[in-house]
């Protein structure tokens, strides 16, 4: 007993912190170490010198616009997705008996999947699908709208997949928002427009930048939807079918690394701009200069 | 001017509720079309299929072999929310209710799997599987997907753990209970709550997550979504009806604990005890 | 927005809530009462009375159920709260935690359009008067809780509102600093030298700052007072209850002449004086400890023969229960020694024994 306290005297470990444990070796060996292997894979091409899978990314013609193809889809979907959810969210902050069901109805979506929007955005948007048979119905309309096996059915995909997540999200997060402090706001004359832009806004600002960081990944990871919808050989032959086919159809997983690493790093940049935006916002407030 | 004022308020309001409409009439009217597509007899570019019938299910039961492919899903998704909780809410815990060095640099490391595609990792981690001779294999899939579930379940049970008051473990150590005692007795019921959110969700992330089962399933370890994705990829040889049967079955799968999930969980409270507030305190 | 006002008239001000079982309630029934330029008027009840919604009611943050408010000639009950221009101190003090204390001040000021100079002149005259001078530059989060206190209270008095609304807003602090920011509340109001509403449920809080009190149980105006007509002269025995009246005793009534009133309950006799007219044959009688004094009264009326129960020693007096022949405890602060056991006699003056109608416990 005695050695025992004196023992933990010595070293005083907090065993509490031995919890992480099993989560962190887990996380090292398998998302991790993968990730070295890839970049150190990645610098072993099959043939040439080391760098010689990025001089091919950035000298083919079919590999380094994927980057452009993929933002294009990315960053529209990613801004209608917060960019929509954001007012929408804001609206039904307010407890009320239709918020629970809206909510939930704006949610579903979620459950749908990628595949299944694919599949059936062929079918509804098609050209006999009930969308064209309701459009022929209108006077203006005039030869067929192509909503499929192009850019804008990957689009609308990504945002009926990526919607229901930023509004859930975002929707959370405003409602974390203590209330009381837009109604001291409103007592010292904002209007509800007011309170938006310096209550609510300011102090969303590290949840949204989350918010679009995490819609971000996912549109930007955009690949069953590219390939069913859209027009793979071309508009939207994305990066990460760019790496899928490097790796699973020409065997090069040493090409396939380095597409993936380039697509991380791609990642990681928007990243980094975002969470400077965010701290653009805020640096005003926080020390308190004027305007 | 007021009246301006009222005028614009109710543009606004008009369009944030045309927006929502037109939302949810389109993926209404999606998923309809999958439905009808799912249940016609034949459906050719008119506004309702010539007859009904339900053997495009039974048709897709048999030829994609769904009772194994939904018995493998099952499979993963148990596996994988049970682990995740397994080791996802200790260091939770961990995280929650201790400071130390490195903290910081661990939080990153739990966030960067979300935020990183799974692509950049899939692929490399597919090569690494399949030299442990794991690729392929139903182990290969579950511990893929645990990389984002994990992390997922972190970033969900830290906040949770967070406000529930520390005083309550010190009491129930003051009266006695040793660490067991204490976790079972106080912790686990407090955290049910949170625990029970964080699994339904990871169930459903997980059931729907593509890129990572897709890039290290097998043939005899797919789940349902790369099934699906599959059968429309190589659609032609088989009829669209059927697959369409098949998304109808994933879909109503999903929703089933969607709206288990909602039970429990209001949706506005998902993250909303996340102390997202600029942290201000010195 | 006003500047500046002669009286706000509350008329028949009501809101109502659905309570247990979907039923409507009045959380605050028909608040009556006209405020004056420069008055401090407290609002006093037990929580849950409605107090907090009579103020949220006057500030705009909940429409009313019915009545009205005018601002002189101006009817605000329609208006949101930020056309009304009043300043309102919140019992969390609702500081924006991302802004630092200049920029919290100077919100107001900012959401009117006045210019970057006077904001700075306004802030820094704030900051003098709630003596925050040099904190300007931090955050909330790094403040005391007195300090959070007193920037409320700067950035609700800033704008010069005609009105100043405080919903306990000390309620928050340790004991020592709730007497000083008392003074300090009093002292601002008068500089200021406009109306305050200020929400409490500690009557010496209510007693010491304002001007008029309004006392408030169940959402219903009980009295509306000058603090000593509140303290000596309760309108009814909720009042007197809450105002430290904690010897009430039911008694059968002999008779009355005039205001005075003969009670007695088996054998013990008293005199008081009716507060409310006329009693019936039963009546309660309501003294303080304080006004309850050991020894005969004079020719030995109002006089008790009891015995020391127990003894609460508190410093300066004590604290002492006792127990009539009858059975009835009462209390009495004496300065005398005094030990449980004692036989005593004691006595209250006849004006300071109230009578009231008898009400259901
Ligand atoms: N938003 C609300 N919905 C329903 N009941 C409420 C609401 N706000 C207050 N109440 C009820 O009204 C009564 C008065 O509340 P309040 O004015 O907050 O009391 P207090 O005097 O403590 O400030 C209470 O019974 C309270 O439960
Ligand atoms: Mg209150």
């Amino acid at each position: 007993m005695n050695t025992q306290t004196s023992a933990l005297a010595r070293a005083p470990f907090d065993r509490t912190l031995l919890l992480a444990a099993p989560a962190t070796l887990f996380m090292v060996a398998l998302f991790i170490y993968p990730f070295l292997y890839g970049l150190w894979l990645s610098f072993e091409p099959a043939k040439g010198d080391w760098l010689a899978n990025y001089h091919k990314f950035f000298t083919a013609d079919n590999l380094w616009p994927t980057i452009w193809t993929t933002l294009k889809l990315a960053l529209p979907a990613t801004l209608i997705n917060v960019g929509i959810a954001l007012p929408i969210a804001f609206r039904m902050r307010v407890k009320s008996r239709y918020q629970r069901l809206i909510t939930t109805v704006l949610v579903v979506p979620i459950t749908l999947g990628t595949v299944l929007i694919a599949d059936g955005m062929l079918t509804y948007f098609g050209p006999k699908g009930w969308l064209a048979h309701l459009l022929e119905l209108l006077p203006f309309y005039e030869g067929p709208i192509r909503l499929t096996h192009n850019y804008w059915g990957v689009l609308i995909s990504l945002v009926i997949s990526g919607f229901p997540f930023a509004f859930l999200l975002i929707l959370s997060y405003i409602t974390g928002i203590d209330p009381v402090l837009a109604r001291a706001a409103s007592t010292l004359g904002a209007s509800p427009a007011a309170q938006f832009r310096h209550i609510y806004l300011p102090l969303l600002a590290p949840g949204l930048a989350m918010c679009f960081c995490l819609a971000f990944v996912q549109a930007y990871s955009v690949f069953p939807s590219a390939v069913l919808l859209g027009a793979p050989a071309g508009p939207t032959r994305v990066i990460s079918l760019a790496a899928y086919e490097a790796a699973f159809e020409q065997y090069d997983y040493s090409l396939a690394s380095a597409i993936a690493m380039i697509m991380g790093f791609v990642q990681l940049i928007i990243v980094a701009i975002v969470l400077g935006l965010r701290g653009l916002f805020y640096r005003g407030p926080v020390v308190g200069g004027k305007g | 001017m007021s009246g301006a004022k009222s005028w614009l308020d109710r543009a606004w309001s008009g369009l944030l509720w045309g927006t929502m409409a037109v939302f949810v009439v389109n993926v209404a009217m999606l998923i309809a079309t999958v439905a009808t597509n799912s249940l016609a007899r034949r459906w050719l570019g008119t506004w309702l299929p010539d007859g009904w019938t339900v053997n495009w299910y039974v048709q897709a039961w048999k030829d994609y072999q769904l009772s194994d492919i939904l018995w493998v899903t099952m499979e993963v998704v148990l596996a994988v929310v049970l682990l995740s909780l397994l080791i996802g809410v200790p260091a939770a815990y961990a995280l929650a209710r201790r400071d130390f060095p490195g903290k910081r640099a661990l939080m990153l490391l739990f966030l960067l799997p979300l935020m990183v595609p799974p692509m950049t990792y899939g692929i490399p981690l597919a090569t690494v599987l399949y030299k442990a001779q794991l690729a392929g294999t139903i182990w290969g899939v579950i511990l893929a997907n645990l990389i984002p579930a994990a992390p997922f379940v972190i970033l969900v049970m830290t906040p949770f753990i967070e406000q529930i008051d520390p005083n309550l473990e010190s009491a129930a150590r003051v009266f006695g209970a040793g660490t067991a005692r204490m976790f079972t007795s106080i912790l686990v019921p407090l955290l049910a709550p949170g625990i029970l959110a964080a699994s339904l969700l990871v169930l459903v992330r997980t059931i729907a997550l593509f890129e990572l089962t897709f890039l290290t399933a097998g043939p005899d370890s797919q789940t349902l979504v790369v099934a699906l994705y599959y059968a429309v990829f190589a659609a032609g040889v088989r009829a669209p009806q059927s697959i369409d049967a098949m998304a109808m079955i994933y879909m109503v799968v999903t929703l089933v604990w969607l709206l288990i999930a909602l039970r429990f969980v209001n949706p506005t409270q998902l993250v909303s005890r996340v102390k997202e507030h600029p942290r201000v305190a010195a | 927005m006003k500047q500046d006002f002669s009286e706000l008239r509350l008329d028949r001000v009501t809101r109502r809530f659905a309570g247990v079982g979907g039923k409507a309630f009045n959380a605050l029934d028909e608040l009556t009462i006209t405020i004056k330029r420069g008055e401090f008027i407290a609002l006093l009840g037990p929580s849950g009375c409605g107090k907090s919604t009579a103020l949220n009611c006057i500030a705009g943050l909940l429409p009313l159920s019915g009545g009205t408010i005018q601002l002189d000639d101006l009817r605000i009950d329609t208006l949101p709260p930020e056309s009304r221009g009043f300043g309102m101190v919140f019992q969390n003090y609702a500081l924006f935690p991302h802004m630092s204390v200049e920029r919290n001040i100077g919100f107001g000021l900012r959401m009117r359009g006045v210019s970057a100079a006077e904001t700075t002149m306004r802030v820094a005259n704030a900051l003098k008067l709630v003596q925050l001078t040099g904190q300007e530059h931090k955050l909330p989060g790094q403040l005391s809780g007195g300090q959070q206190q007193r920037v409320a209270i700067a950035r609700a008095i800033v704008i010069e509102p005609p009105l100043v609304l405080m919903d306990e807003p000390l309620s928050n602090l340790d004991a020592k600093l709730r007497i000083e920011t008392r003074a300090e509340i009093r002292r601002i109001h008068h500089e200021l030298g406009r109306a305050t509403i200020y929400v409490t449920h500690d009557q010496d809080e209510a007693l010491s700052l304002a001007d008029r009190i309004v006392v408030m149980k169940d959402g219903v105006v009980q009295q509306i007072d000058r603090p000593q007509q509140i303290y000596a002269q309760p309108a009814n025995l909720h009042v007197a209850r809450f105002m430290g009246y904690r010897n009430v005793i039911e008694m059968d009534v002999e008779g009355a002449t005039g205001d005075c009133v003969e009670l007695r309950d088996r054998g013990i006799r008293l005199s008081g004086v009716a507060m409310q007219a006329p009693p019936g044959a039963r009546a309660m009688v309501a003294m303080r400890p304080e006004e309850i004094v050991v020894g005969e009264g004079p020719q030995g009326r109002n006089t008790l023969a009891v015995r020391v129960e127990t003894v609460e020693y508190g410093g300066r007096d004590s604290l002492v229960g006792v127990v009539t022949a009858t059975g009835a405890r009462l209390f009495l602060r004496t300065a005398q020694s005094a030990a449980p056991g004692d036989a005593l006699s004691i006595h209250v003056p006849a004006e300071r024994a109230l009578v009231y109608a008898p009400t259901p416990a």
